[in-house]
């Protein structure tokens, strides 16, 4: 799952969808690909797949694993 | 003497009295005027409090000597406040009674929830449900307010933003709650060695809170299970929620900001990382605020819906000075802001 930015140079670098929960996320910079940002509203792993469009997909993240 | 509003507890020697004694004591524009306790008459409060020891030089009085104030905080137990209705009315031009003796609207609930017909049917009606985050403009004029159930505030909290959308077709709430939640009146289940490391299923089902979900939410399938585990304070729902359309996690994430954006004391609690990626009631000890989360089984369409609170305070005293401030035209958070304790 990954989703375009928008660039917004007057407030901000950037300003993109988390693919997650839909959150606003605001930067500051134009980031790096492969990068890993984090959104404020759901804490999600970010990465930056690509920087032409901008792009963010979900990072793979370790899972608990109780009762087994 | 100051001018501030005059603010008595009746019943203070319980859980709730000394949390709204201890909210009270903090609150910059009311004065504790009185509080009454018939068991520990002429005690100072922090005999039964003693968290609150050199924080006031409050003794418990008996009832008879309350003296007009200009708000009544009533913790007498169920049943009390409904039979000296009329008389308390006498005492304070606004009151906020904790018991459930006002939060039901329809006098015939109270002989199928609580066993009894209720002893003041006509002031049902005069009371406001004592949930801002559903009532608060009401609040704002009203001069009566009842108390919140702690199970039903978790359960209400939760499911509103589904509700309000009609899209809660079944329900099931599994309610974990704390010891608290009896009282401060020993039991036979409150023995430490029964309730020592127990995981006590008191009412899987016919809890009474069902009928305040029931009154301020409508007329879906719900099914309440409660269970007590190995806390002091604190209320975790999980309801179990089979939705009248399919909704995915982002229609959720849209739906809860939605309803609860500029709410002060409700938090959405969803995150896909760190340790407490979930409402957990332990870090809302003391606190006012009642965290959501919910998660979405792509498999099944089963929404699962977690709510976590204090069950003395947005349960009980924090819901209820809340009241008070919007009753009295004070900021409604005010005294009610304390973050709570980590690691704790």
């Amino acid at each position: 799952m990954s989703t375009p930015a928008t660039t917004t140079p007057n407030t901000a670098a950037a300003t993109c969808e988390c693919p997650e929960c839909a959150a606003a996320i605001t930067l500051s910079r134009i980031p790096m690909r492969g990068e890993v940002l984090r959104c404020a509203d759901c804490a999600v792993e970010l990465e930056v797949t690509s920087t032409t469009p901008l792009t963010l997909a979900l990072a793979p993240e370790v899972q608990e694993d109780w009762g087994e | 003497m100051t001018d501030r509003p005059r603010i008595s507890i009746l019943g203070g020697s319980g859980y709730t009295g000394g949390e709204l004694l201890r909210l009270l004591l903090d609150h910059p524009h009311v004065e504790v005027a009185q509080i009454t306790s018939r068991s520990q008459l002429g005690n100072f409060v922090h005999a039964s409090h003693p968290n609150l020891r050199n924080r006031t030089k409050l003794q418990f009085i008996a009832p008879d000597q309350l003296a007009p104030c200009d708000l009544l905080f009533s913790c007498l137990p169920h049943g009390e406040a409904a039979r000296q209705i009329d008389h308390l009315s006498t005492l304070a031009p606004r009151i906020v009674d904790l018991s459930a003796d006002f939060r039901l609207r329809d006098p015939a609930a109270y002989r199928k929830w609580y066993g009894s017909d209720h002893a003041s049917p006509a002031w049902l009606d005069r009371f406001v449900y004592g949930l801002p985050e559903f009532h608060r403009a009401r609040l704002a004029t009203a001069k009566l307010a009842s108390g919140v159930g702690c199970n039903a505030t978790a359960i209400n909290l939760a499911l509103a933003p589904l509700a309000t959308r009609g899209l809660i077709r079944t329900v099931v709430a599994d309610v974990k709650v704390g010891s608290s939640e009896a009282g401060a009146e020993p039991s036979a289940t409150s023995h430490h060695p029964e309730k020592s490391g127990s995981v006590r299923s008191f009412a899987p089902t016919g809890h009474r809170h069902q009928a305040e979900v029931r009154q301020e939410l409508g007329t879906f399938d719900l099914h309440m299970s409660i269970t007590s585990v190995e806390l002091v304070r604190g209320v975790l729902c999980t309801a179990h929620v089979t939705p009248t359309q399919p909704l995915a996690d982002k229609d959720l994430w849209k739906i809860y900001r939605e309803h609860y954006g500029s709410e002060p004391f409700i938090r959405l609690v969803k995150d896909r990382t760190g340790i407490h990626r979930y409402p957990e009631p332990k870090l809302l000890s003391g606190t006012n605020y009642c965290d959501v989360g919910f998660e979405v089984d792509p498999d099944s369409g089963r929404i699962v819906v977690l709510s976590a609170i204090d069950n003395l305070m947005k349960g009980a005293a924090g819901s209820a000075v809340q009241c008070m401030n919007l009753m009295l035209g004070f900021p409604e958070t005010t005294a009610l802001t304390f973050s709570g304790l980590h690691p704790l």
